[in-house]
């Protein structure tokens, strides 16, 4: 018989609608690789005792037949949602002790679908971060290895906790948050599917912001079908969030009709720079070689901006960051640390609370918001992400979907890069200019690198056209045939 | 009206602009549900929202956005269609959230005017800069603990309308008039209730002076000024700072400064280190704001008569003085008062009751216009039994000061206590034979060409009718008995 692990969100889903097995015999299956792969650090907080309670509600609710899309499918929380008298840290010292009030829309939308919460998932701290290092809990680890090797590698990020636990098989799928790459980067470097949504697709109320116009919450999922149930739930206008998009919700699953003949996929010639890893332009090539046998027209286009897209995100980001962060200043929840004045206190709270990249970012965002700089760089910035737009609104006037690689390297070690932030940087390069367009990107694990790490490719739709995303996806996912699993769920 | 400071190098002209903050009326805060109410216990109306939580959201609250519009078009001012929200960041206890949203380049309003209208009779044209929508900041309270300050958040996220002045005052009445009549149009707008010691409304001074013909010199702004009054007193005390700094040949650091009324005396309130760069930019929580005409026409209908209207219609209707007209209209409440006491009768006569007899009355009692325990149909009344010659002026004044003691209605205070005015003529004759007779002398006098002294009978027979006789009956039979 099949373990009950092996099974993916819509075969836990039906087969729990089918009383094969019970959402508390689910559940405890994953708390057991929780417990079993702690030393991953996937988790900041487990919280096993919600989660029987949770499953045990969602049994009843299968038995009466009132349950939810997501009833008894356990899954992990990304620590940067807040949930409701739960430990919610966004990986900082600083919101030592932080039990929220209150729960983010996305989670509330999750536990009213019937979801079953694991705990709450390792992150870069406030989400700064492509390698989940700067966590103040300790890096998470990525359950895959190179062959022949012992090295621990970095899960991505920031949403590295959530990337891990699911490839790991320690949730059944996990929310993520991605800014400028990091749903979508972890899910390449993990072998799993990660889509961040078009910006205001899903509501940014209760997740602590790290760059709020970009900020948006998608699923990470082992399958595109999972995805696509796992969104619509999670998704939806929510007029708690300002800048949530007024618009219907599709059913997301019945956009996967496996069948993209004539769709229009366009390849950026941009994403191909010079000293592009031969392997992931190879993989690429494979990428476009499945689409093209499923039927699709295959189209060269341009998005003459790209290689502004990486400094204009390190501007923008920043700067709403260190506005955003202003917050965190011992007062009123999370950690203190007295001073003798007001300045004082809140020198001593930020420096001993936040990590050395949020410094950073925070001191480069106060810098590019500063009189004198603003237009400059942040003007300037603002200015060059709207021709970014623009690049991608021409192209969508020829072609339904771009396909890229999602990252330009597979997973590294544990490590490396700490020291030269803009080599960590350029990770985010294919998935940036994606978010700056406010844009929907979909990671599909799609081979294997030469030294057997997962690699990804990334495919980009119109706003708010999630469907052609993952039906592409979808088609793309089959076509690959990826079953590649970690050794340590093999073993 | 012109205010010249002498110093020893000439004459000084003073230049003033004036911001204000006032309070949107409004139930619920700017971005958040929370309770607006004054006076409620600290910290008791605060969302998590006002009290920078991680994960909060603003959405704003499209009442507050119609009361700016209100104003707006109050102050005959541009509307813009398309604001953008700005935060203005800087670090403080009582600002939670580490920035205040508020407009920076695009307000919700743009150029509008005021009309002042000055003691001596004439008028001057203010003209308004812009008018933005902001949040209100918390409280700190420094004087509770010998080491730690206080927060209240209550006030945090209130919606605050940024009514800021062009530099166009030149005395510190203008400055006043300035105050009271943007106080007297929001009020009539119903969008500030404009109380000044309540904080609802706060101003900040910007003064400089110069040389006449000579172009702006360097200003100073002076925070949080909470009367009219201190708003007056502020201006002359730092004009004559400047004036007294320029002539003893040193200059005028653009700065920002507190006024001391005890000390009567302004001082500069923040040290170099601390000169911030808020680092504005747009909110990207929010979108930016925007409304097409029929929203801004939905509210124009519904804007009430404005003083100045009110003012030139008084004046027409009524035949009053632009003075008079414009005490009147200061206070909506007055002139709702004053317009419901002349319904049918002599407007100008009502408005002299009103302004020379009642708002003395009021005043004594200390009481305002709403709590006048005459009503306006009874000071009505008391016009009408004066001009129909049911009591002369002289007791109507007496009938006055009962009503306002007791609130009866002037008829029955005049029947209660035999207050009518005789115009029997058999009944005066009969006083002035009385009076006559009893002074014989007196009456010889007068026949004796002292013609001053029948203001002496008048007065004995008014005496001896308790006030009650007609007055130019009267006059006139002891002419005819005194003189023949």
């Amino acid at each position: 018989m099949t373990s009950l692990l092996d099974l993916s969100l819509a075969e836990a889903r039906d087969g729990l609608r089918a009383k094969e097995f019970t959402a508390v015999e689910l559940t405890d299956a994953y708390l057991g690789m929780v417990e079993k792969h702690r030393d991953l650090n996937a988790y900041i907080t487990e919280t096993p005792d919600l989660a029987r309670e949770q499953a045990k509600a969602a049994d009843a609710a299968l038995a009466a037949g009132t349950a939810g899309a997501m009833a008894g499918i356990p899954v992990g929380i990304k620590d940067l949602f807040c949930t409701e008298g739960v430990l919610t840290t966004a990986a900082s010292h600083i919101l030592d002790g932080f039990k929220p009030p209150y729960e983010s829309t996305v989670s509330a939308n999750l536990k009213k679908a019937g979801a079953v919460m694991l705990g709450k998932l390792n992150l870069d701290e406030f989400a700064m971060g492509g390698s989940n290092q700067t966590s103040y809990y300790g890096p998470a680890k990525n359950p895959w290895k190179a062959e022949g090797s012992d090295v621990d590698l970095v899960p991505g990020g920031s949403s590295g906790g959530s990337a891990a636990a699911v490839s790991a098989r320690m949730a059944l799928a996990a929310t993520g948050t991605d800014t400028g790459g990091s749903i979508r980067q972890p899910a390449a470097y993990c072998g799993i599917t990660g889509i961040k949504p078009t910006y205001g697709r899903c509501s940014r109320f209760g997740i602590i912001a790290y760059a709020s116009s970009l900020d948006q919450a998608g699923p990470m999922t082992r399958t595109v079908r999972d995805a696509a149930i796992m969104l619509g739930s999670m998704a939806g206008f929510d007029p708690k969030d300002s800048t949530s998009a007024d618009v219907a919700l599709p059913d997301f699953e019945a956009a996967l009709t496996g069948d993209i003949r004539g769709l229009k996929v366009g390849i950026p010639q941009e994403y191909r720079p010079e000293g592009l890893d031969p392997e992931i332009n190879a993989l690429w090539d494979k990428g476009i070689d499945m689409l093209k046998a499923a039927g699709a027209e295959v189209v060269d286009i341009s998005l003459p901006h790209t290689k502004y897209a990486l400094a204009t995100y390190y501007i923008i980001a920043p700067a709403e960051a260190s506005s955003n962060l202003a917050r965190y200043d011992g007062l009123r929840f999370g950690l203190r640390v007295e001073g003798k004045t007001l300045d004082e206190m809140y020198a001593k709270t930020r420096a001993a609370g936040f990590g050395e990249e949020v410094q950073r970012r925070i001191l480069m965002g106060t810098y590019v918001l500063s009189a004198g700089y603003y237009d400059a760089y942040y003007l300037k910035a603002q200015r060059v992400r709207a021709r970014i737009a623009e690049d991608f609104r021409n192209a969508f006037k020829t072609v339904d979907v771009i396909l890229t690689p999602t990252a330009p390297t597979p997973a590294f070690g544990i490590g490396a890069n700490m020291d030269d932030p803009i080599a960590m940087y350029l990770n985010d390069v294919f998935t940036v200019p994606t978010s700056l367009a406010g844009l929907p990107g979909l990671s599909v694990p799609v081979g294997l690198s030469s030294t057997g790490l997962p690699l990804g490719l990334q495919l980009i739709g119109r706003p708010f056209d999630e469907e052609t995303v993952l039906r592409a996806g979808d088609v793309l996912e089959k076509a690959a045939g990826f079953s590649a699993v970690p050794s340590l769920v093999k073993g | 009206m012109s205010y010249i400071i002498k110093g020893e190098t000439g004459d000084w002209e003073l230049v003033i602009g004036l911001e204000v903050h006032a309070q949107v009326i409004s139930n619920a805060k700017l971005f958040s549900g929370a309770a607006t109410a004054f006076g409620a216990d600290a910290n008791t109306q605060v969302s998590f929202v006002d009290a920078g939580f991680p994960g909060m959201l603003p959405t704003i609250n499209s009442v507050c956005v119609e009361q700016a519009v209100r104003t707006g078009l109050g102050l005959k001012a541009k509307i813009n269609k398309r604001s953008v929200f700005a935060r203005k960041n800087y670090f403080y206890a009582d600002l939670p959230q580490g920035y205040q949203i508020s407009q920076f380049d695009l307000p919700i309003v743009g150029e509008g005017e005021i009309i002042l209208d000055l003691p001596d009779g004439t008028s001057r044209t203010v003209g308004i800069e812009r008018l933005h929508l902001e949040q209100d900041a918390g409280k700190s309270v420094h004087d509770q603990h010998p080491s730690k300050s206080f927060i209240d958040l209550n006030r945090s996220g209130v919606a605050l309308m940024e009514i800021v002045s062009k530099p166009d005052m030149r005395t510190p009445e203008e400055a006043g008039a300035y105050l009271r009549k943007l106080r007297a149009i929001l009020r009539y707008l119903e969008t500030c209730d404009g109380n000044m010691d309540e904080g609802s409304m706060r101003c900040d001074v910007n003064v400089s002076v110069r040389k006449a013909g000579e172009p702006y010199r360097t200003r100073c702004e002076i925070k949080n000024v909470n009367s009219v009054r201190f708003v007056m007193q502020a201006i002359e005390i730092e004009a004559k700072r400047h004036v007294e700094v320029y002539e003893s040949g040193g200059d005028i650091v653009q700065e920002t400064r507190l006024f001391d009324p005890n000390r009567g005396e302004t001082r500069s309130m923040r040290s170099k280190e601390h000169a911030h760069d808020y680092r504005y930019f747009p909110d990207p929580d929010l979108l930016p704001l925007e409304f097409d005409d029929a929203f801004v026409e939905a509210i124009r209908v519904t804007l009430p008569e404005l003083p100045d209207e009110k003012k030139a219609r008084f004046v027409e209707t009524y035949g009053m003085t632009g003075y008079d007209a414009g005490v009147l209209v200061m206070e909506k409440e007055t002139a709702a008062y004053f317009e419901e006491a002349a319904k049918g009768r002599d407007g100008k006569q009502v408005a002299n009751w009103l302004i020379t007899t009642l708002f003395g009355g009021l005043n004594k009692k200390g009481l305002s216009i709403t709590e006048s325990p005459i009503s306006p149909a009874q000071l009505g009344q008391l016009v009408d039994l004066v001009n129909d010659n049911t009591i002369s002026g002289r007791l109507a004044k007496d009938v006055f000061e009962i009503m306002l003691e007791e609130g009866k209605d002037p008829a029955v205070i005049v029947e209660e206590r035999g207050m009518k005015q005789v115009t029997d003529t058999g009944a005066i004759e009969a006083a002035c034979d009385a009076v006559i007779a009893a002074n014989p002398d007196k009456a010889q006098d007068v026949r004796d060409g002292k013609e001053k002294l029948i203001a002496w009978f008048i007065g004995q027979v008014m005496k001896a009718t308790q006030g009650k006789a007609n007055p130019g009956m009267l006059q006139e039979i002891l002419k005819k008995k005194l003189l023949g």
